[in-house]
């Protein structure tokens, strides 16, 4: 169970050969080869060169997207790559790599051969390009790859390591054919600062490419295509690239960049699903992209003389190509990006079983020379810095971003390291102050970074320059404040950091702590009363991911720390860990920066660029071979079951998403039905039809056929969807009415526990029958109960016993409860819990009487189908010496004191960490914490994503108030009081929570502010905490005196445990709109629309004008209150209905009305949608329908009949204060 | 009476060594209940056998002395996490670091108490040997 997550941590990280596991032997071999000629880059970038040119046209004909990267590859590989493809990939990744290899191979081969002949090594190499191409294709962007790999090439051309990347890269570089080598390299450089890194954030030298961080991601690879093509115009591969690139650029000019930071998402909307990422990032990248765009232009001009003509051609290409891809994967393409450097070596690695020689070589070889990671520095870091000096119009921006990156991640904190790692290029401080030109770069580059800290802000474009101290600690009297909620959506704080720190910082909505000045002691958090803590959501999908393949990955000695922005440099070969303080060397392949092909600069590598990052690992993080993909449904058709009539919804959503589920040539799937007895079905590969076996000793369950249950997705997949249409209407006439759901449980996991997965059950009632039965436990007349609420905790130990075994073999419970009577959640919540699954509720479900609970069931489906998943995953976070974790929160098995086991990971999965502090921090300002989530992809790579916040500490109690993060604290203490419920009774949470508002406010009060005021005074940091506290107090989870089902509150108390904070909060505290009013003023851009940003109403009837409609955004459910006299005007244009009274009483969409205020209501509407991964369920409420009430319980600053209105609340805590 | 003593002392004593291995080493949490979750009950059964000897002996301060003891652990095993099986430790929970820290405590409290009640009782012993 354990040995998957224990052993990757403890043992394997430190040392991973430089090589890769299997295939090192072979590349290891090939390597030694080239090594040598790597550092004689000139020359064999020269020959390198040469022979691109002469394919430089043939490659056009091979434009084909896929055709880049096989280029390269090709010709290194031609042979080869078509052996891997075969033998290796072609399962996985057939349909990629085949695009890729076949142009390659056809163009390059030549070019190749002659390539090989420099290096006799090279064949290997070669092969193990092909491999990494393929890779690459896989990971999702094939552009992207073929980019890496022009990179590649050209950092071979500048580099010695490059030179045997480039060999299988190089080809495709027609750099050579352009001019020489160096007038090539030149304009690549000038092309790079443009184009390529925006993937680098961390990227110094390229600040301006920063801006394509919007397409960073694929972006990333285009560039470094664009620049081969530019250069080469003779790679194919490399001249799609380009043109995507460029295109980007154009169309975000065109569209939205000029108006609009946002126009960013304009970008984005190239990649429609990762558009939230996008547009934070692309607002933060636009001013860069903008000036990229001229960058980029102006290299482009420069390059493109020769290549123009090609370039065009494959523009077209790339940019359909790319489209695809990011498409496919919102979230991977970022990964991609960056990756396709990575991802070729990792495929290269992967592949490498057999072939994997020919990567491996490369790397091992970069590594031998010190630089090795031509593809790595292709996608993390770009080399251009050096370049972008060349360009004398791009120069200047290039430069001096370059060099204000350099200074600046160590200039402010690490000042001793600046001297000696400053290139001598950039050994000034870019400090944007230079130039002009430089200026600009620099600005954008900076907003970046806040970008990605404050994705929200940028969206909004309100970016709330987060308090600085004064403001944070402004003493704000609650009792004559009014209108305490701020008109825009509240975002983080920014920690007080310097601004280097700061830019290099984890995104607030990944790693959120609740207070961003750690207070140093244990006496000082004492005496603030306030809550510690991190929130986390460490597998969010994310646009912009730099992904690292490297032979090493670096990290502490002792503590295991992976190497991140906030160590610091004691020399060039030393770094200071800066959670356990020990020094560690410098690995020697460490030493080469693959973005700036320059040795001797750690501190520019994409580790210490990026506080997120991922790590391809190595066959030391694992304890066995990467699990393939697997799913099983295990089904309730018990007479219940098939009256509500979900399996018409489930059957249809899967039959629409079978393709579309995560997972590759491997992937395996299986179905299980049971009532009072347990069906199998056996979908082998082969039979007619589906064969269904009934298990009816539901006391001795064993399984009819081990082999067959469980099939490949592929080989098997008409006899699925045969099953999927046929179930529905299997069982309508049954009368079994019981339900053996403890017995399927245990036979889901005899299937699943040879090797891992995801099950995912569906259950309409209570388990009647065998194992884990249970009885009604809940009183109805209970349900509003003042007093004691009872049964939150499980009945029997049943369901988690069988998580624990699940989670042992790496297998996760998804739940998905659909029942229309009470069916002891809190109980059946249990095989999700510790299994690190995740749980679903639906009351009350019936696919006709209910539509909107069947929409939202098959919204959440298409939503769960589709996500990204990750497998036996075990993620530890790490903290400064001094912190230690204390409690988790969130669904998974602890496995010890900061080791998490999760069988698998969804995007979706929240965690929350309380945190103590155990020594004193006063002799550090600074404290870090770092998760590291280990995790097997879909596509059997194993992987490590990496997080590291890094907080300063405070000394003073007005250091704590001013930093206080109220949203996480809030978060943190709602799932403390989770615990505290099922540990002690409801009552005492209610009354923790309060006391928490009116412990850290009387604090405050005495200690901090010294004015003495009548009422309630908080700081301006706290000011929202009453409010946020009330809003929990009327939550479903802790209410009393409302009638609550039990099952309802044990709901969201598994939500508040789960969720991560963003959508947490949503559910907390709502965001009340006025929609009938929208105007354009303020209004944002997002892909072409214009979204207008209406106020934050507060959330009380007072707001509620019968004249008015009112959007509410609870997360996963929209409300839209129309008024009794509401304008007719709206209601006609809006909603289409003449007048108030013939509204429909259920009415779930607003109709596509050619009218503005329709337009601008839908683009709202549809902007907040596409903010969350599950798509909300609208509802609209007319203001006399039965149905408000629902809406009405949402005003949690009314009084109610058993709650107190907020004004109540503060007098309440007031009085507290004064006792 | 002394060895007895030192069977619950056994007890405890792998009681505190198994949380000590939770805490600082990476002891599987379910592992470890496995170990401990066995001797629990033994352990309360035979305190509670001494109870009933001192009761028939009528050692009416001896007794009073481990009164407070038998209360606690009838106690402590009512108010266990709901489980099948006999036992007192929740692997889920265990690791939550107020839970660890009560157990550890709890494991050095009682082995110090049945540290002071063996030399106690041997002291009786003895004292009963020589007077007589």
């Amino acid at each position: 169970m354990s040995a998957p997550a224990g052993s990757p941590h403890p043992a394997a990280s430190a040392r991973i050969p430089p090589k890769l596991g299997g295939a090192a032997a072979s590349g290891a071999a090939a390597p030694a080869g080239p090594g040598p000629g790597p550092h004689q880059q000139n020359g064999p970038a020269q020959n390198q060169m040469q022979v691109p040119s002469e394919y430089g046209l043939p490659p056009q004909n091979y434009i084909v997207p896929s055709g880049h990267y096989s280029q390269g590859p090709g010709k290194m590989t031609s042979l080869p790559l078509d052996s891997q493809s075969g033998d290796y990939y072609s399962g996985l990744y057939t349909v990629p790599t085949q695009n890729v290899a076949t142009p390659n191979t056809a163009s390059q081969q030549a070019g190749a051969q002659q390539m090989y002949g420099r290096a006799p090594p090279a064949p290997h190499a070669v092969g193990s390009t092909p491999g990494s191409f393929q890779g690459a294709s896989s990971s999702a962007s094939h552009l992207q790859t073929s980019a890496s790999q022009p990179y590649s090439s050209f950092v071979n051309h500048y580099n010695s390591p490059a030179t045997h990347s480039a060999s299988s890269s190089v080809a495709s570089q027609g750099f050579p054919s352009t001019c020489g080598h160096y007038a090539l390299s030149t304009v690549s450089n000038a092309a790079y600062p443009s184009i390529s890194y925006p993937s680098l954030p961390a990227g110094d030298p390229y600040g301006p490419q920063m801006f394509t961080s919007q397409n960073a991601p694929a972006v990333r690879p285009i560039r470094d295509n664009s620049f081969s093509g530019q250069n080469t115009a003779v790679s194919h591969p490399s001249p799609l690239p380009p043109p995507p690139s460029r295109q980007y650029h154009q169309q975000q000019s065109l569209s939205g960049y000029s108006t609009f930071s946002w126009s960013a998402p304009g970008l984005p909307s190239t990649q429609d699903n990762l558009i939230r990422n996008h547009t934070s990032l692309a607002t933060a990248s636009n001013p860069t992209n903008t000036v990229a765009d001229s960058l980029s232009c102006s290299v482009m001009q420069n390059v493109q003389p020769k290549s123009s003509p090609v370039v065009s051609t494959v523009v077209s290409g790339a940019s359909s190509t790319r489209m695809p891809p990011a498409a496919n994967r919102p979230v991977e393409p970022v990964a991609s990006v960056t990756q396709p450097s990575e991802l070729l070596q990792q495929k290269g690695v992967d592949s490498s079983s057999t072939t994997s020689s020919a990567s491996p070589m490369p790397n091992s070889y970069d590594a031998l020379e010190g630089g090795s990671y031509p593809d790595v520095l292709s996608s993390s870091a770009s080399s251009p810095a050096p370049d972008p000096a060349p360009d004398p119009v791009p120069a200047p921006a290039p430069a001096a971003p370059q060099p204000s990156k350099m200074p600046k991640p160590f200039g402010y904190g690490y000042p001793t390291l600046q001297p000696g790692y400053q290139n001598a290029t950039a050994p000034l401080n870019s400090g944007g102050p230079s130039s002009s030109p430089v200026y600009s770069g620099f600005q954008q580059y900076a907003q970046q970074y806040p970008g990605m800290n404050q994705l929200s802000s940028s969206l909004g474009g309100l970016s709330l320059q987060s308090s600085s101290q004064p403001e944070s600690l402004r003493p704000v009297n609650l009792t004559q404040e009014r209108n305490i909620l701020p008109m825009t959506p509240v975002w983080a704080p920014v920690p007080n950091l310097n601004l280097d720190l700061k830019k290099l910082n984890c995104s607030p909505d990944s790693f959120r702590c609740t207070l961003t000045n750690i207070p140093q002691t244990q006496a000082l958090l004492n005496k603030a009363k306030l809550p510690l803590g991190l929130l986390l959501h460490p597998f969010r999908d994310l646009t912009q991911l730099p992904v690292i393949t490297s032979n090493t990955i670096v990290r502490c000695r002792s503590c295991r720390t992976y190497i991140n922005p906030f160590v610091s440099f004691i020399d060039q070969r030393r770094w200071k860990c800066n959670l356990c303080y020990r020094v560690n060397d410098v690995p020697e392949e460490f030493m080469y920066n693959p973005l700036t092909r320059s040795y001797g600069e750690p501190h520019k590598r994409p580790e210490v660029q990026n506080s997120t990052v991922e790590f391809i690992a190595s066959s030391d993080y694992m304890l066995r071979p990467p699990q393939p993909a697997v799913y099983l449904f295990v089904l309730d058709v018990s007479h219940n079951a098939v009256e509500a009539g979900y399996l018409t919804v489930l059957c249809q959503s899967l039959l629409e998403n079978l393709d579309k589920l995560p997972g590759d040539s491997r992937t395996r799937i299986g179905f299980m039905t049971f009532d009072s007895t347990i069906h199998f079905y056996n979908l082998q590969e082969g039979l007619s039809q589906p064969q269904m076996l009934i298990v009816s000793d539901i006391d001795d369950v064993f399984l009819p056929t081990p082999d067959s249950l469980l099939v490949n997705l592929y080989e098997s997949k008409e006899l699925i969807k045969d099953l999927l249409n046929a179930l529905p209407n299997m069982f309508t006439n049954t009368r079994e009415t019981h339900s053996a759901l403890g017995p399927a449980l245990q036979a889901a996991f005899k299937l699943m526990s040879p090797t891992g997965g995801r099950v995912s059950v569906f259950q309409t009632q209570l388990p009647s029958l065998g194992a884990g039965l249970l009885q009604s436990r809940e009183d109805p007349n209970q349900r509003s109960s003042t007093k004691v609420v009872q049964h939150l905790g499980p009945a029997t130990d049943f369901y988690k016993k069988l998580a624990l075994d699940c989670s042992g073999q790496q297998t996760a419970v998804d739940l998905f409860l659909l029942s229309s009577q009470y069916s002891d959640l809190a109980s059946l919540a249990c095989m999700s819990k510790y299994s690190a699954g995740c749980i679903y509720y639906y009351p009350s479900f019936h696919y006709t009487h209910n539509p909107s609970q069947a929409e939202k069931l098959q919204k959440d489906l298409k939503r769960y189908l589709t996500r990204k998943i990750g497998f036996e995953a075990v993620m530890r976070i790490r903290c400064t010496k001094g912190l230690s974790m204390h409690t988790f929160h969130g669904n998974f098995f602890v496995r010890s004191t900061d080791l998490l086991s999760l069988a698998n990971i969804n995007p979706d999965a929240g965690f929350a960490v309380q945190l103590s502090i155990e020594e004193s921090l006063t002799d550090t300002s600074l404290v870090c914490f770092q998760t590291a989530l280990l995790y097997t992809s879909s596509k059997g790579e194993r992987r490590i994503r990496v997080h590291t916040l890094c907080l300063p500490v405070g000394s003073s109690l007005a250091d704590v108030y001013a930093g206080v993060d109220v949203q996480a604290a809030v978060c943190l203490l709602a799932n403390m009081a989770v615990d505290r419920s099922i540990s002690s009774s409801l009552s005492d949470a209610r009354d923790a929570l309060v006391n928490a508002v009116v412990d850290s406010l009387s604090a405050y009060g005495s200690t901090v502010s010294n004015l003495q005021h009548s009422g309630l005074i908080a700081p301006s940091s706290l000011k929202l905490f009453p409010l946020y506290v009330l809003a929990l107090l009327k939550q479903k989870a802790f209410r009393t005196g409302t009638s609550t089902r039990l099952d309802d509150r044990v709901y969201a108390m598994c939500q508040i445990k789960c969720q991560p904070l963003v959508h947490l909060m949503k559910m907390i505290h709502p965001n009340l709109y006025r929609i009938d009013r929208l105007t354009d003023e303020g209004a944002i851009h997002v892909n072409d629309r214009v979204v207008p940003q209406p106020p934050l109403q507060k959330l009380s009837a007072e707001k509620l004008t019968r004249e008015g409609a009112f959007l509410m955004d609870c997360g996963s459910i929209f409300y839209i209150w129309i008024g009794k006299s509401c304008d007719n005007n709206f209601i006609e244009d809006v909603l289409g209905y003449p007048d108030f009274a013939s509204i429909p009483q259920k009415m779930t969409h607003l109709p596509e009305l050619d009218t503005l205020s329709s337009e601008r209501a839908r683009s709202f509407i549809t902007w907040l949608r596409d903010s969350r991964p599950l798509s909300p369920v609208l509802h609209v409420v007319k203001d006399e329908s039965p149905a408000k009430t629902e809406f009405f319980q949402h005003l949690i600053e009314d009084r109610t009949e058993a709650a107190l209105s907020y004004y109540e609340f503060l007098l309440h805590v007031q009085q507290q204060i004064c006792k | 009476m002394s060895r007895t003593f030192g069977a619950e002392g056994r007890a405890t004593c792998l009681a505190i060594i198994a949380f000590d291995e939770l805490k600082t080493d990476y002891k599987n949490p379910i592992d470890q209940r496995n170990t401990l979750d066995p001797v629990v009950l033994p352990e309360y059964l035979i305190h509670a056998s001494f109870c009933v000897m001192f009761l028939c002996a009528a050692e009416w301060l001896t007794l009073g002395l481990n009164m407070p003891l038998l209360a606690y652990h009838i106690w402590r095993y009512m108010s266990r996490p709901v489980m099948s099986g006999p036992g007192l430790y929740d692997p889920t929970t265990i690791m939550n670091a107020d839970i660890l820290a009560y157990c550890q405590k709890e494991g050095w409290c009682k082995l110090a108490f049945y540290l002071l009640a063996l030399f106690y009782c041997l002291y009786g012993m003895i004292y009963v040997l020589v007077s007589s």
